[in-house]
């Protein structure tokens, strides 16, 4: 069975392309890309006034599977992503059990193939148990299917530790991926720590135990000529860092949460613990940094970090509640509606973070792309649909998200996964 | 006047004309106290649950004794005899409290914005007794009272307050409270704990003890919390009560007429002499006892007793 999408805007950035261009599918790749197809045997979607995107890939996801199935499945995670319009995931390895050797990683393919309706690729972990002491064997789990590598969570505190995890994985083509937080500078804080939260009297995570791991990193990573890439960079700090790192020729890639580009420390007025995420939510003058990041390149990459919690766990005391927001249902239209509307970021360079940057950080040679041989990985977007987050429509397992009820101005139309529409 | 405000959640919330109106409140409730039946019924038949998730002797008996002063019925709950040691959550301890049709929570709680948290689902009125090291509304408003005795106008007056700043809930509704009062607020601590950021909340900050006491007609020592330091905020009592401790002599910089304060329980001779603490120029007892009246109309005015029935 053959897919044809007819009178779509394709924008695949890996190419240049931006122009009205038919695309016919079949057998799960790309077939052809012209400028117009007809297939009568195919089954024919109009894409017009539609833009047509490679697959896009959050390449920061926590399914919670093993371990946590009552915050998130691998089944109810994929269903999240494909009304999201993500047509690929790659979820990080704080479950339970820790996803730091090849059994687990074998459950999560198995798993994912049987019941996940988009492709979800395993993060490893850099060591075993997240302990940070010993690194996991890398070269097995990359052939059980694991695509990177890292503590997310709990960071590598040792700078002995990463600087091997960064040699060991050069051999490979992979990428250590770290969580660059200092935790006896972050100690018990909940929250940025600035004029805000010392008149909430809530205890402060300083710019400065993120901009200390992204520093060492960076260092690491030169030193050892290894690639390396930063997970959600929340300061102004960490992007004058890879700024800097990059224009030396630093193999860094970076990356950067919707709600850190959007979400502002002074929200957290309420003490409302939707909020509450690490890295925390930074000062408007972060955020401002973070949206010149992404738009000048320093930043590669858009991950939503979807971290589920139920509500109970959230319903708590704010210094007790779980860190973490719920991302992958709303990411693209907050996106879309804060800073591709308001001009802060360019379709093309949005569509870039969400896709072709991700592609290629994670090494997924066939994805990323709209050319003939690609995988028919397609997100489709209606940019003017008014959408209303309601996180009882979530298909989540969670619905822990501080954007219940926002207004936002377009939306993924139609997932198109290995030339099957997951979504809607 | 009313009192709009269904809860006492800070002093943030509160306009400047809210305050003065619950400190001209406790003037009236003053003198119940000073009575030989010290009761009144205005608060006969309500409900009123006391609970402490930390320790307190002073506020504790004092919500207690205002309570019983106005006839409210007033049960106490502490961390250690509830079933919070048994792992319920706070949301369902309050859920169960309330199922026994209670007209108003004082909760006293070691993270910040419980009380916050607690008043967006339940509907009795919440009265914060102290949130971690958020806002202490009631201590603040006992101290604008104790002050206003001895100084009839808050307007003007150099206030300056000494310790842990970053980790005191006393400091920051006072803070609040008497910029809204109009006083000039100095704040003295040694760096680590008093952030510069404080300087934006409408303080001055200072770090020489000798210089903030110039003229200052209130100084007011906090408590430091041995317990809470890991000698990461600074190196020794032996160097902080060199820097920052009230002795006679520094405070002779104060005016002839400064008043001394001190939230409780004091640590003597560390942050401040036993001397002074017991000297005619010390309030701290004032203090206590006007925190009762002070207590007796936030209670008064959030379960909505009538102004008349008090001198009934």
């Amino acid at each position: 069975m053959r897919l044809l999408i007819k009178n779509g805007r394709v924008i695949d950035p890996a190419s240049a392309t931006d122009e009205t261009l038919d695309i016919l599918i079949e057998k799960k790749k790309i077939i052809a890309v012209e400028t117009k197809l007809d297939d009568d045997a195919a089954r024919t979607i109009d894409a017009s006034r539609k833009v047509v995107a490679p697959g896009f890939i959050d390449m920061h996801v926590h399914l919670r599977d093993p371990g946590y199935e009552y915050k998130e499945t691998i089944k109810t995670g994929s269903l999240a992503a494909a009304r999201g319009g993500f047509t690929t995931i790659a979820c990080m390895p704080n479950t339970s059990p820790i996803n730091d050797n090849q059994e687990v990683t074998k459950y999560i393919v198995g798993e994912s193939r049987k019941n996940a309706v988009v492709n979800v690729l395993p993060i490893a972990a850099v060591t075993l148990g997240e302990k940070g002491e010993e690194l996991t064997e890398m070269g097995e789990l990359l052939a059980a299917g694991a695509v990177a590598f890292s503590d997310d969570g709990q960071p590598v505190a040792s700078s002995q530790i990463m600087r091997r995890a960064l040699e060991y994985a050069r051999q490979f083509r992979t990428v250590i991926i770290d969580h660059c937080e200092d935790k006896s500078l972050s100690g018990q804080g909940v929250m940025n720590e600035g004029a805000i939260s010392y008149r909430l009297g809530l205890k402060g995570i300083p710019a400065s135990s993120e901009e200390v791991m992204v520093a060492r990193d960076l260092i690491l990573a030169e030193e050892a000529d290894a690639g390396i890439h930063l997970a959600h960079l929340s300061t102004r700090g960490s992007v004058e860092l890879v700024r800097q790192a990059k224009a030396r020729g630093v193999k860094v890639t970076a990356e950067v949460a919707p709600h850190h580009l959007v979400l502002d420390d002074s929200l957290l007025e309420g003490y409302d613990t939707r909020l509450k995420v690490n890295p925390p939510l930074r000062s408007l003058d972060d955020v401002r940094a973070l949206q010149e990041g992404a738009r000048d390149g320093t930043i590669d990459v858009i991950a939503t970090d979807h971290a589920p919690h139920s509500p109970d766990e959230k319903a708590v005391e704010f210094d007790l509640a779980p860190f973490g927001i719920n991302g992958l249902e709303t990411a693209v239209s907050l996106i879309l509606d804060r800073l591709v509307h308001r001009k802060i970021l360019p379709l093309k360079r949005f569509i870039e973070m969400f896709s072709t940057a991700p592609a290629r950080i994670l090494h997924l040679d066939e994805k990323g792309m709209i050319e003939v041989g690609a995988d028919a990985d397609l997100t489709i977007l209606s940019l003017n649909q008014n959408t209303v987050v309601d996180v009882d429509r979530f298909r989540s397992r969670s619905r822990n998200s501080p954007l219940q009820g926002w207004k936002l101005k377009g939306a993924a139309d139609m997932t198109i996964v290995g030339g099957r529409i997951i979504y809607p | 006047m009313a009192f709009e405000h269904k809860h006492l959640l800070g002093i943030e919330p509160l306009s400047a004309s809210d305050i003065t109106h619950i400190l001209d409140t406790a003037e009236s409730m003053a003198e119940i106290s000073t009575r030989e039946v010290k009761k009144v019924p205005v608060l006969r038949g309500k409900t009123i649950i006391n609970l402490f998730y930390e320790a307190s002797t002073r506020t504790r008996s004092s919500f207690e004794l205002a309570a019983k002063r106005l006839s409210a019925d007033i049960s106490n709950f502490s961390r250690s005899t509830s079933s919070v040691a048994k792992g319920e959550t706070l949301k369902d301890t309050i859920l169960n409290l309330e199922a026994m049709n209670t007209d108003a929570i004082v909760i006293r709680h070691a993270s910040s914005g419980s009380p916050h948290f607690i008043s967006t689902f339940c509907t009795s009125a919440v009265v914060n007794a102290g949130d971690g090291t958020h806002e202490h509304p009631t201590q603040a408003l006992l101290d604008a009272f104790t002050i206003r005795r001895h100084r009839k106008k808050i307007k003007g007056l150099k206030v300056v307050i000494v310790g842990d700043i970053l980790h005191s809930r006393v400091a920051r509704s006072n803070l609040l409270l008497l910029n809204k009062l109009g006083a000039h607020v100095v704040l003295v601590g040694p760096p680590p704990l008093l952030p510069r950021e404080f300087s934006g909340m409408g303080a001055e900050v200072e770090y020489d003890l000798n210089r903030a006491l110039d003229g200052a007609d209130v100084v007011m020592m906090l408590r430091i919390q041995l317990e809470r330091q890991k000698k990461i905020y600074f190196p020794s009592i032996r160097e902080y009560r060199e820097l920052f401790s009230l002795t006679p002599q520094k405070f002779r910089r104060a005016k002839r007429d400064a008043i001394l304060m001190h939230p409780g329980p004091i640590n003597r001779d560390v942050e401040i002499s036993a001397d002074l603490a017991d000297s005619a120029r010390s309030v701290i007892l004032e203090q206590v006892q006007n925190g009762v009246s002070v207590r007796m109309a936030v209670l008064y005015l959030l379960l909505g007793g009538k102004e008349r029935e008090i001198t009934d």
